[in-house]
């Protein structure tokens, strides 16, 4: 059992969530940094030709982005208490 | 091969086949049966009306022009969306919390319920939307120009005609879908069906064209990926001022454009739809933007840099013969355009409605003039005209700006104008020091900058007037040129609207935030954004209550969200605090309750100043504003606790106070009841004795004598008609009572009813205004008793209605709780401190001792209702004086 293992840790699982969250806020930051890193080939400057291999960077962040996004959307959803406001209550039937 | 009526009627048909779908799923929501309505899979769907005609034409057009620039209008939403959890779960929530109904609301209420910041924000998003809904009518003409050139059946067609055609065609759909009820939370099933319907026939369609490209025309990837290289679009210039630029735009755009802000806010429903939607939007974007490259290059290949690149995806299949993949590519181009034009049309209409027509219209109204018209026949009025305008709006521009410019150029203009939401939404909602002053003065400079710089030199680059300021600037003030301000040149135009505009919002948003001192309301709306997710439910209230009257707040609201839910609202409102009826207690909680759901109708600063106007004033308490203040935190958490006591022990001090004044009033008149029961027992005795000894006498007349008989009889009845109405009463009370249940039809007693009460004569004009076609119910119920009831409460309007013309009107309706019957008069009605107790025994109002009874009549009806299962309630608000009888549904069926 981990409570016996790390009885100084028991928060284990909602401290793991919290650092995931905090992934989660950091995602669009580096995804920021990957996006602009283009800015820094300066590809109109290059002599050779770059948009087959620029689009393929960038496609290749992308997909990255969703997968991490997917990873994390996953982990993070799955604490989401159902709907905090039940809207079928008060909802007009006419 | 494809005929030119063909393509026009499979256009028609696809329309068709929406309106049965968008209709079969309003009736599925309406039966209760839409439950994957809210599924994260459809909410995705719904905010794929981000790629528009622009996306679906203009990509492959920006593409062939500057390569792979047009990618970061896809990227920008990417960093939003996968960062939900830093931003859109804030909004989303916030939006939830607050029953947010656009983005002119959402800032409105961060602003303090500003008329002012709802306006504003209101007339820059439609003047923003114009360029855009032109941009969706110019590539459906564009696109059916393609086919018109070169097919049979085209002549004699015109495209100004057809993009008229083709805003008239989508305003019918939205009026028709998006304004068919003013519901309380602003989600239009329908309507997101429909677009999630045409999200997936748009990404199927570019995708079909992506892979024949690929493989059809070109050798699969390999070869795709050689042929980029050799292509004109070879070499990246990359631009890096509008490479950041176009990303932040974008990123932008998803949150301020009202269309975005409708699908992705107003019609979420909790978060783990965002938490889907985080990954699986950036793939819809992905997956559409996949094949854009190969298409812009093997257009290029084929048409060469003459052809307008904006219709590659039509006319690569076209020119290889493949008329079915043409035409599943125009249905695609088509409902791009159609979805993004009707949720555009219903969010601004929204907007217009709300934060427009409607304070102007309260604006005109006495200050406490009674609500007499429906509210939402107004706004729905409004809702319906501005879809109409909007639509003109952008089919005018689009004449104007004579339909030839690039599509991507087109959308851009409207991104920029959208984009200076962005400094007063985000600062509302992580600055607690942001106030209404700074947002306004913000949002209007940056609107000034954009209509200057990029807006007006897109609708008046021809005039010359016009091109003389672009030249040298107004009055030749060289340093205002509206493409270099302050005589910076040499920047791209995109580059320098979105700086300079952008800017100059911010900082003037920001300095004017840190000068002006913010209200209260804005105060307590600044804590509850800011803070949304620390104090949830316990942020102070805005409302002091007791000002207003509980009547006048239920008939307001009843004009506003509808009889029923108005009345369901406030019904349960009472329960909660422990009393019964339709009247609670007007407590803050219950003000500020109120206000949040007529919010969601018609928004928030309506819906303050309607209660401010109802109630006489808003008034925030010294406490509220303690609250508000960090230092106080602490104190707060240790009061709440307290709070959440003393609340339930003054839930049970209500109950007391109301059991006590009932007795207190009921000991009082069961003391007058005393003394008149005596008086109207000892006057028919006293007659009787005196007559009885008078026909003892010797010498009458047999003439008197019959008199005499007579009124000893009449005495000896009414005392019978007193005792009957007492032993009646209390056979109920003992339940003693045998009822003889049967089937019964409602109207038929009703029916009895009223012509027992109408046979007698009366001094005024009696009418009773019937529903011959609801009253038809069966109901298991014993219907002699259910006549009494309805004889008493129709004798009673008769005797007590105070209107020269009594008119009663009974209303049946079909209710979950079992079938409602309202009796309603006329008259003026029975005041408030009264209305408690006019169910219990001996209960009179007033001096109405003419009219003869002895107030046991409803105490009568109510015990006879319960024991046939129903209830019975006096329902305030009606005009007049108005019963509603609630009689069990189990085994009642329409007849």
């Amino acid at each position: 059992m981990r409570q016996t293992q790390a009885p100084l840790f028991l928060e284990r699982q909602s401290y793991r969530r919290r650092r995931l969250a905090d992934a989660a806020r950091m995602l669009p930051v580096l995804g920021t940094m990957l996006i602009l890193l283009p800015l820094l080939w300066a590809p109109q400057s290059t002599p050779g030709t770059d948009t087959a291999q620029g689009g393929l960077y960038i496609f290749l962040v992308w997909g990255g982005l969703i997968a991490a996004a997917f990873l994390m959307a996953r982990r993070l959803g799955a604490g989401i208490e159902p709907p905090d406001d039940p809207q079928g209550g008060d909802r007009e039937g006419g | 091969m494809l005929s030119f009526n063909l393509l026009v009627a499979a256009c028609i048909a696809y329309v068709a086949f929406l309106f049965v779908l968008a209709f079969a799923a309003e009736r599925a929501a309406a039966a209760g049966r839409g439950d994957w309505l809210r599924s994260p899979l459809v909410y995705t769907l719904s905010l794929s009306i981000y790629c528009t005609a622009w996306t679906f034409y203009g990509a492959v057009g920006y593409a062939a022009r500057s390569g792979l620039e047009f990618i970061t209008i896809y990227l920008g939403p990417t960093l939003v969306m996968t960062g939900w959890w830093l931003l859109l779960r804030k909004l989303v929530r916030i939006g939830r919390a607050q029953r947010i109904t656009s983005v002119a609301d959402l800032l409105s209420a961060r602003y303090g319920k500003s008329v002012l910041i709802g306006a504003i924000v209101t007339l820059m998003a439609v003047v923003a939307g114009t360029p855009y809904i032109a941009l969706q009518l110019q590539s459906v003409t564009l696109a059916l120009s393609v086919f018109g050139g070169g097919l049979d059946g085209a002549a004699g067609w015109d495209e100004r005609e057809t993009a008229l055609l083709v805003a008239a065609g989508l305003a019918i759909f939205t009026v028709l879908f998006g304004t068919r009820n003013l519901d309380a939370d602003e989600r239009h099933h329908g309507v997101v069906v429909a677009i999630a319907v045409e999200a997936v026939v748009k990404l199927a369609a570019l995708i079909a064209v992506g892979v024949f490209v690929v493989w059809g025309i070109a050798g699969g990837p390999a070869d795709m990926y050689a042929r980029i290289e050799a292509s004109d679009i070879a070499e990246w210039h990359l631009d890096s001022g509008r490479w950041v630029a176009l990303t932040f735009l974008s990123g932008a755009a998803l949150l301020c454009l009202p269309r975005m802000f409708q699908v992705l806010v107003v019609e979420n429903v909790d978060d783990r739809q965002l938490a889907t939607a985080s990954w699986a939007f950036p793939l819809y974007l992905f997956l559409i933007s996949l094949f854009v490259v190969p298409i812009a290059v093997a257009g290029l290949e084929r048409f060469g840099a003459g052809a307008n690149p904006d219709l590659f995806v039509l006319t690569l299949p076209l020119s290889e013969g493949r008329g079915g993949l043409a035409m599943l590519a125009f249905l695609g181009g088509f409902s791009a355009a159609t979805s993004m034009v009707i949720v555009a049309a219903i969010a601004l209409s929204t907007m217009v409605s709300n934060h427009i027509v409607l304070p102007i219209w309260l604006s005109f109204r006495e200050p406490r003039a009674k609500l007499s018209e429906d509210v939402r026949v107004i706004v729905l009025r409004a809702r319906r005209v501005s879809i109409l305008a909007i639509l003109a709006l952008g089919w005018l521009y689009y004449r104007m700006s004579g339909g030839g410019a690039a599509l991507a150029a087109i959308g851009l203009i409207s991104f920029v104008g959208v984009a200076q939401f962005l400094p007063a939404m985000i600062g509302g909602l992580f600055w607690r020091g942001a106030t209404r002053l700074g947002a306004a003065s913000g949002l209007t400079v940056g609107f000034v900058v954009w209509a200057y710089t990029f807006f007006l030199p897109s609708v008046g680059a021809a005039t010359p007037l016009w091109a003389e300021v672009q030249q040298l600037g107004p009055y030749g003030l060289a340093w205002l040129r509206p493409q270099a301000l302050f005589g910076i040149e040499g920047i791209d135009p995109l580059v320098h609207a979105v700086f300079w505009s952008v800017t100059l919002n911010t900082l003037v948003f920001v300095g004017v935030s840190l000068l002006t001192f913010p209200g209260p309301v804005e105060r307590l709306q600044g804590v509850e954004f800011v803070d949304v997710f620390a104090r949830e439910g316990s942020v102070p209230r805005g409302w002091r209550g007791g000002a207003a009257g509980a009547e006048e707040l239920l008939s307001m609201a009843q004009h506003i969200l509808g009889p029923g839910a108005a009345q369901r609202l406030f019904q349960d409102a009472a329960a909660e605090q422990g009393t019964g009826g339709f009247l609670p207690e007007v407590t803050p909680d219950f003000l500020e309750r109120l206000e949040r759901r007529m919010a969601a109708a018609v928004g928030s600063a309506t819906a303050h100043a309607m209660i401010a106007q109802a109630g006489g004033g808003t008034s925030v308490s010294v406490e509220d504003l303690m609250a508000v203040a960090d230092e106080a935190q602490q104190i707060m958490e240790y009061s709440q606790r307290l709070e959440a006591q003393s609340e339930e022990l003054s839930r049970t001090a209500r109950q007391l106070r109301e059991a006590n004044r009932k007795l207190t009033e009921l000991s009082v008149q069961k003391d007058a009841f005393l003394s008149q029961i005596s008086h109207e027992l000892r006057t028919p005795m006293t007659s009787i004795r005196a007559f009885s000894e008078i026909l003892g006498e010797e010498g009458l007349s047999d003439e008197d004598r019959t008199r005499y008989a007579r009124v000893i009889h009449d005495e000896a009845v009414r005392l019978t008609r007193l005792l009957d109405d007492l032993l009646d009463l209390s056979v109920l009370e003992s339940g003693t009572l045998n009822l003889s249940m049967r089937e019964a039809n409602l109207g038929e007693v009703i029916g009895r009813a009223v012509s027992t009460v109408s046979a007698v004569p009366g001094q005024r004009p009696f009418r009773v205004l019937r529903d011959r076609e609801a009253e038809d119910v069966v109901l298991v119920t014993d219907p002699d008793r259910l006549a009494q009831v309805f004889i008493n409460l129709l004798s009673n309007a008769r005797k007590y209605c105070d209107a020269d013309r009594q008119d009663v009107r009974i209303e049946v309706r079909r209710g979950d709780g079992g079938v409602q019957v309202d009796v309603i008069d006329n008259g003026s009605g029975i005041p408030r401190e009264s209305q408690e107790i006019i169910f219990e025994k001996f209960a009179r109002l007033g001096d109405h001792t003419r009219a003869g009874g002895a107030g046991l009549g409803l105490a009568i009806c109510r015990e006879i209702v319960e024991k046939l299962g129903g209830s019975i309630a006096y329902l305030p608000g009606q005009g007049g004086a108005a019963f509603r009888i609630v009689l069990p549904t189990g085994l009642a069926r329409a007849a």
